[in-house]
């Protein structure tokens, strides 16, 4: 099995607390997979994945302990060590993110998903055209916006803003996409059209999610981490954790008994 | 009795929005009839000195407009600092506070200020002195206008547009501005309503003069401050003239107030 992140000895605490938000996390992300993270409320699920791609460094102060290593065969990154902003940035175009509510630039739909990629160097106008275009075709957007390319992205869905999103970071072809909660704030039929896209994007990125839909996790991961208190429980391939869950814990998440 | 107090409730508000409005109608109405007798094409094609207006709006405008054009700038790039990279910061929470204290001066204080700091060495009133004295007042406005407009955008947009790839700057030049654009616009139009229509600071700065002037070095016309002048003239003609001044400049603040609530309705 081949991985694209090592999380190693992980701990994390936030500017100011008193306790650390996450403890000794040690997992691997499988390459071209889907991996779910779950756990009640309040866990370090989001605390975790925001690591992943340094974003927590925005706001400064923030303690991380251990590695995480960047993997791209042969060579590897810890990316706890990053200190430029320039090597932040290039971070961030190799694990691209998606956030709860969708955030759509006060720009038009072309645009959205233009200026990753004009910041990362695509300069030339018909190459950024074809690009935008793939990139709305792989999030299934593009019949539903090919008239109006150029209006205010604020005038779309909810759905369709979550998928133009994800068509934004998927343009600039990262290595690993994170979503966190990506269908909360959403409705079924566009939750469900989320979902199908993300099976459909594991063959070219490997996916981290989080979710507090247990369903959800069922059915579009392929590895399940089940997290409690800052602690990782359990980490295995989904159909264990879901039918014969190692750790009491686990078991009574999974069942409802509590969270 | 939840009920009738929910009924007085109702009934005092209501009574104390028809006074506040009662007495706006008084004050345009009084306006309106003063003013129109002497509002005329003339008044608008000569300078006080022939018993026109003129020079007074082209020196209200000049005076405003450059405090402005100072001011602006200043103001927006300071709020961005205070919102954008100072935001925890003690300096930072000083300087807003100053911003407010500023803001809450006195109009009188601001212009005897720049009077002791300007005028005194100039040794005569000026054009700069008036417009120092209007960007004083102008900044806080920018400034704290800028500052909350900026601190509406979710912080998710920020985290969305760091998580793309954009540096800090970018984020700031080309997603949370642009989020906010609106709402500083209306403020900046509305700070500029603010202090086209002042005359305190004025008074002892910019003076006002009744020939045409556009050297700022020397006393500048100023419609505010003739307004001042006139309507305490033994000059029937000249009091009338300040009635139509004032129409003017109520309908020219009234249009800007108009215009920077029409840019939040339109752009929403
Ligand atoms: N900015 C912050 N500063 C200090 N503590 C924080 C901050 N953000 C989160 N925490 C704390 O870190 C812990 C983990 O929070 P996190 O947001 O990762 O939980 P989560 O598992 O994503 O929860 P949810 O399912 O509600 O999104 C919580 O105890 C929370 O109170
Ligand atoms: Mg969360």
């Amino acid at each position: 099995m081949n991985n694209k992140l090592e999380i190693k000895d992980f701990s994390f605490t936030y500017r100011g607390a008193k306790s650390a938000s996450l403890c000794n996390i040690n997992m691997s992300i499988p390459t071209n997979k889907v991996t779910a993270i779950i756990g009640p409320s309040g866990c370090g699920k989001s605390t975790l994945l925001r690591s992943m791609n340094r974003i927590h460094d925005i706001y400064n102060g923030n303690i991380y302990e251990g590695e995480i290593l960047l993997l791209d065969e042969p060579q590897q990154q810890n990316i706890l060590l990053i200190k430029k902003e320039n090597d932040f940035i290039k971070l961030r175009q190799r694990v691209g993110m998606v956030f709860q509510k969708p955030t759509p630039f006060p720009m038009s739909i072309f645009d959205n998903v233009a200026y990753g990629l004009r910041l990362s160097g695509t300069k030339n106008k018909r190459l950024l055209k074809e690009k935008v275009v793939k990139a709305l075709k792989d999030v299934a957007l593009w019949e539903e916006v090919k008239e109006r390319l150029y209006d205010d992205a604020r005038g779309l869905s909810g759905g369709q803003q979550q998928r133009l999103c994800i068509a934004r970071v998927v343009a600039l072809k990262p290595e690993v996409i994170l979503f966190d909660e990506p269908t909360s704030a959403l409705d079924p039929l566009s939750t469900l059209a989320i979902e199908e896209m993300i099976i459909e994007l594991k063959k070219n990125y490997t996916i981290v999610i989080v979710t507090h839909n247990m369903q959800q996790a069922s059915r579009i991961s392929d590895y399940t981490a089940f997290m409690y208190l800052g602690k990782l429980i359990e980490f295995d391939v989904t159909e264990n954790i879901f039918i014969n869950p190692k750790n009491k814990k686990t078991e009574d998440y999974i069942t409802g008994r509590f969270g | 009795m939840r009920l009738i107090i929910n009924k007085l409730a109702i009934f005092l508000s209501s009574l104390m929005a028809i006074l506040g409005l009662f007495f706006l109608g008084w004050i345009l109405v009084t306006l309106v009839i003063k003013g129109s007798g002497a509002l005329n094409l003339y008044i608008f094609t000569h300078n006080l000195v022939n018993n026109g207006i003129l020079n007074l709006i082209w020196g209200q405008f000049v005076l405003a407009g450059l405090a402005a054009f100072i001011g602006i700038p200043v103001g927006i790039l300071a709020g961005i600092y205070l919102q954008e990279y100072g935001n925890n910061s003690r300096y930072a929470y000083f300087i807003r506070d100053l911003s407010d204290v500023m803001m809450s001066a006195p109009s009188i204080v601001v212009g005897t200020f720049i009077y002791a700091i300007i005028v005194m060495p100039f040794g005569h009133t000026n054009g700069w002195a008036g417009v120092a004295a209007l960007f004083v007042m102008l900044l806080p406005i920018v400034v704290s206008t800028t500052d909350d407009m900026l601190s509406l955008v979710p912080v998710e947009l920020r985290e969305a547009g760091a998580a793309i790839g954009a540096s800090k700057y970018h984020v700031i030049l080309h997603i949370v501005l642009k989020a906010a654009k609106v709402g500083i616009m209306t403020g900046l139009i509305l700070a500029f309503a603010r202090v086209v229509g002042e005359t305190a600071p004025l008074l002892y700065t910019s003076g006002s003069t009744i020939y045409m002037e556009t050297d700022l070095n020397h006393t500048f016309p100023s419609m505010t401050v003739s307004i001042y002048n006139l309507a305490t003239m033994p000059d029937e003609k000249l009091v009338e003239l300040a009635w139509a001044a004032a129409l003017v400049l109520t309908i020219i603040v009234m249009m800007l107030n108009l215009l920077g609530r029409y840019v939040v309705r339109n752009k929403r």
